[in-house]
């Protein structure tokens, strides 16, 4: 019945074809074209990018071609004025065909896989010379704490993380609580940070530049909030950015410095509270505080104007060192960042208290 | 002597029984305190966890969905040829259990779309507070509740169920069966997913907030969360023996209720798809009651499955979770699949191409769903050798989704197509779904899953195989079998316009979060950086319109149900058998059983037929210019 009308025209399959190949390589074009990523910020950056390419090349055709067919289905075999009651051929199979379909989608996907494999051992690969920096990365609700360790062996730790240009950096990553997931969209690298267990990646930093440091996994409450910096320095400002760093913990409370060269020592409380510091990465208070007299309007933690009226400096001071001590109704424990009494110089911790005591008397 | 209304069955029954639930809850927690020595003898957390799995119990035994067991399980004389609770004689039939499998599924759908539109508001609270940066209408707690409960409702209480709810209303007719295996089991099937759905919600009255921790609830998130997680804890529990129960139904049904002569090979797709889905379900579901009952232990218990310091392996809960969630996609899906190869065919007045590849690869979708688990967890910190051999698995799955599209390619080929609202569906479905299972292929890659896990990549990817694909494939069934299940025809011009700006809207809010994505955006955020604005607010606007789109479905079904034209048996002259009795089917579906004595769709064959019915019509192809059309009233 109806086989003879429902025959395509073969200039309408030809043409089909014809505007399917123009539109794969319009749309391959496209998709290389547009600037996917962030900036390519290490040496593993490149080797995905590539790969996406790859994958891009590949998908495209399979789109173009199942819509092509779709629509050519739509166009050329649509029922007609007077074709109510007519049936197509009864086409049950094509063994040859079928066979076909399944195998070279087969082949190409184990081959992609083999690909994509090799992209994988490159990019954990460890260096093949030369010493590999190491830093400690713990995640807790809701901060990241990076922990170093100084060339003559001394630790210190900061909330913003700082790595050297070019040299490959091993992240050994854990949680104190909950699953957190420590991520520089610019490395493309990423991995979970596991109660119990310890987790690494590493990465060689290409670029200069300060970037951001992203929990990926939900963390609870103040997970959207999980953001530090990422300082890639060049050799020369690491190195002495790692000797002031030492020197400041082995003095116990010297002058804070950063490796911008911001902080003096006599510490601008209400710079401190909107800004924070940017050397040890201490977030800024007000991210998450509404404070009057600072202007920040933060709700992740509670009003300050109304949770620190009337309190004193030693109980201010007591509230930003064990922020767990004592809980604002109708908020939880664990959520601000219990390490400020690391992060902060007591010169800046000093300034601090002072400040929030006189802008919460007002 | 109790009242009337407390010894029958009923509405009141059931709420008088569900404060006897309570009541129990906090005698045992009482009692059991006391019993151990701890002061104060009342916790308000154990009386809750303890009412949220006895007062849904006691709901349903109010209801009656246990009586005729009891009955039976007491002694008394059964009673085989019992029918009474079958069938519906009004609206109101429709709010008690009833061992109809008509009923049930639709039922099933109403209930299922009511939990679509739910889902589909949180999406757009949702996206109110992400068109800009910084915080606008909800604070972060209820954000991450939000979509939390958007994704745990619209998977285990819209997909799941009303796939559930098409198959349990014409599989039975399709196989010439007069109703499910289990009539009564289909029933309490049925009841407890208003339950779980009802838990689920009420998660946002919880002290603390509803639960917050994702639809994944990893631990130990879900483990320190607020009381609110135990909600989903125990809903997971209801909606998964639902699920569970049903599938046991499907596959009784398909293996021992098929009709004379309907050999497996003569089934339609539809009936194969529902039994891999069945077998999915049965095999893969325990695996999230286990996960979830390890929560509860210990959240409840202070066991230490998921604990670190206590010895508790973290990872555990992903292997376990998503041995059960991966699979979980294709009973998603594969339903889906067994629509859209009816409505091809049907619309495309062809037989379905490679009929045998079609059954195999559901089979083959249902053996490598179980071996693909572990690609959710490629940056999880799980041991790393497991990643290549996943990474080929996962890609390999797409192998008989691929045989699946080519196939259905090839059943359009010069066919005959009509062009109405199920076909269009089942078009956008096709072209949707290839998009999704693309991006599904680029995510086995590792390397790539390693910058995208986590970010909006994966947003779009999931939108595109459950929204482009799964409920595109249930408009596709819902207005295909609507004449079938109501009796009446629904508007076509409304229909199509809820297509194209559906498939518009669609594309308009998901497409861009690849971008984004990929860009760097996180997933489960209630606020990002300034880069990604203005994407983000061309994201919510489509989303909008989208949402919108839904209401003109809406109106269409309501108004088509209430006075659309009458529908005659067989309105698309489809050959399978539940297009040869009445729209809608008398109660028992079929006077006597129809024998089978042939394939399901020989379209365009002279003197094929597929059966024969008791008065010994034949069901073969309708010849040409003979057809029924849907009469207008």
């Amino acid at each position: 019945m109806g086989g003879e009308t429902r025959k395509p025209r073969r200039e309408a399959i030809l043409l089909t074809a014809a505007i399917g190949l123009v539109l794969s390589a319009v749309g391959i074009l496209i998709g290389l074209w547009i600037d996917w990523f962030p900036a390519q910020g290490s040496t593993q950056a490149d080797d995905i990018d590539t790969l996406w390419d790859v994958l891009v090349i590949c998908s495209v055709p399979i789109f173009v071609g199942v819509t092509a067919v779709v629509l050519f289905c739509a166009r050329e075999f649509r029922q007609k004025p007077g074709e109510e009651h007519l049936d197509g051929p009864p086409i049950h199979g094509n063994t040859k065909l079928e066979v076909v379909w399944t195998a070279i989608p087969a082949l190409m996907l184990v081959t992609l896989c083999g690909y994509a494999a090799v992209v994988l051992s490159n990019i954990e690969e460890a260096p093949a010379s030369g010493q590999e920096n190491r830093v400690a990365v713990t995640g807790e609700q809701f901060t990241w704490t990076f922990e170093y360790t100084g060339a003559d062996g001394t630790k210190f730790s900061t909330n913003q993380l700082y790595v050297e240009q070019g040299k490959s950096v091993r992240f050994d990553v854990r949680s104190k609580d909950v699953i957190h997931d420590f991520w520089v969209p610019e490395w493309r690298m990423k991995i979970d940070a596991v109660p119990g267990i310890t987790t690494n990646y590493r990465v060689t930093p290409t670029k200069t530049g300060i970037y951001p440091v992203v929990c990926a996994e939900l963390c609870g409450l103040g997970h959207a909030f999980m953001r530090q910096s990422a300082h890639v320095l060049p050799p020369e400002k690491y190195a002495a950015w790692m000797q002031r760093m030492t020197e400041r913990q082995t003095a116990g409370a010297a002058p804070a410095a950063d490796g911008a060269g911001g902080q003096t020592a006599s510490a601008d409380g209400k710079a401190v509270f909107t800004q924070g510091v940017g050397a040890t990465g201490a977030t800024a208070c007000g991210a998450c505080h509404a404070l009057a007299d600072a202007g920040t309007s933060g709700a992740t933690g509670p009003n300050l104007d109304e949770a620190l009226a009337g309190q004193d400096a030693a109980a201010i001071k007591a509230s930003i060192v064990d922020p767990n001590a004592k809980i604002t109704d109708g908020f939880g424990e664990g959520i601000m960042p219990a390490n400020y009494a690391e992060t902060l110089t007591p010169a800046e911790l000093d300034a601090l208290v002072r400040y929030i005591a006189d802008a919460t008397k007002k | 002597m109790l009242p009337d209304s407390l010894r029958h069955a009923g509405w009141t029954r059931a709420t008088f029984f569900t404060g006897l639930g309570i009541a129990f809850a906090y005698a045992l927690s009482l009692g059991a305190r006391a019993g151990l020595g701890y002061d104060p003898v009342l916790d308000g957390e154990a009386v809750l966890q303890v009412a949220l799995i006895a007062a849904p119990l006691f709901f349903l035994v109010g209801l009656g969905c246990f009586d005729y067991w009891f009955y039976w399980a007491s002694g008394r004389p059964a009673r085989p040829e019992d029918h009474s609770g079958h069938g519906a004689t009004s609206w109101k039939s429709y709010f008690y259990p009833n061992t109809d499998h008509k009923v049930i599924g639709i039922q099933y759908v109403v209930t299922s779309f009511f939990f679509l539109l739910v889902g589909g508001l949180m999406a757009m609270l949702m996206r109110a507070e992400l068109a800009q940066p910084g915080r606008q209408f909800v604070d972060p707690g209820t954000f991450n509740g939000l979509f939390s409960v958007h994704a745990s409702i619209l998977i285990f209480l819209f997909i799941i169920p009303v796939f559930a709810g098409l198959a349990n209303y014409v599989l039975p007719l399709m196989i010439g069966a007069p109703d499910m295996a289990f009539p009564r089991l289909n029933a309490l099937s049925f009841w407890l997913l208003p339950v779980a759905g009802v838990l689920m919600m009420a998660s946002f009255f919880a002290p603390g907030g509803s639960f917050a921790s994702g639809w994944t609830a990893y631990a130990p998130l879900s483990n320190s969360a607020p009381i609110g997680q135990v909600f989903f804890t125990i809903g997971v529990q209801f909606a998964g023996a639902s699920s569970i129960a049903t599938a046991l139904n499907f596959l009784v049904t398909i293996i021992t209720m098929r009709a004379p002569g309907m050999s497996f090979f003569r089934m339609p797709l539809l009936v194969w798809a529902n039994f891999s889905t069945s077998l999915l379900v049965v095999i893969a579901t325990p695996f999230i009651a286990a996960s979830q009952f390890f929560v509860l232990l210990d959240r409840a218990l202070g066991f230490n499955f998921f604990n670190a310091a206590g010895g508790g392996d973290v990872l555990m809960y992903q292997h376990v979770f998503w041995f059960y969630s991966h699979p979980a996609v294709y009973i998603m899906m594969l339903p889906g699949f067994g629509i859209i190869s009816e409505i091809l065919a049907v619309k495309s007045r062809k037989p379905i191409f490679g009929y045998r590849m079609m059954a195999f690869s559901l089979l083959a979708i249902v053996v490598l769903g179980f071996t693909v688990w572990a690609h959710h967890m490629f940056v999880s910190g799980m041991q790393s050798w497991i990643r290549v051999p996943m990474m080929i698995t996962t890609a390999i799955i797409a192998v008989p989704t691929g045989i699946k599209i080519f196939s259905w390619l090839a059943t359009m080929w010069r066919g005959v197509l009509k062009l109405d609202t199920p076909m269009l569906f089942a078009l956008g479905f096709l072209t949707m779904f290839t998009l999704g299972g693309i991006s599904g292929v680029m995510l086995a890659m590792i390397p790539l899953t390693i910058h995208v896990s986590d970010t909006y990549f994966i947003v779009a990817h999931i939108h595109y195989v459950l929204f482009g694909g799964s409920l595109f494939t249930i408009y596709a069934g819902v207005y295909y079998w609507f004449p079938k299940m109501t009796g009446r025809m629904f508007d076509e011009r409304l229909g199509k316009l809820h297509f194209w700006s559906t498939f518009v809207f669609f594309n308009a809010t998901f497409a861009p979060m690849h971008l984004i994505g990929v860009d760097g955006m996180p997933r489960r955020v209630a606020d990002y950086a300034e880069k990604y604005a203005g994407w983000n607010l061309a994201i919510s606007l489509a989303s909008f319109a989208l949402g919108l789109s839904t209401l003109i479905f809406v109106y269409n079904m309501v108004v088509s149900w209430r006075g659309g034209p009458r529908a005659v048996s067989n309105p698309w002259r489809a050959l399978t058998l539940e297009w040869q009795v009445t729209s809608p089917p008398p109660v028992f579906n079929f006077d006597r059983i129809p024998t089978v004595v042939g394939g399901p769709y020989e379209y365009g064959i002279p003197g094929a037929v597929h059966g024969i019915l008791h008065d010994g019509a034949e069901v073969a192809p309708t010849p040409a210019g003979t057809a029924a059309q849907p009469s207008k009233e």
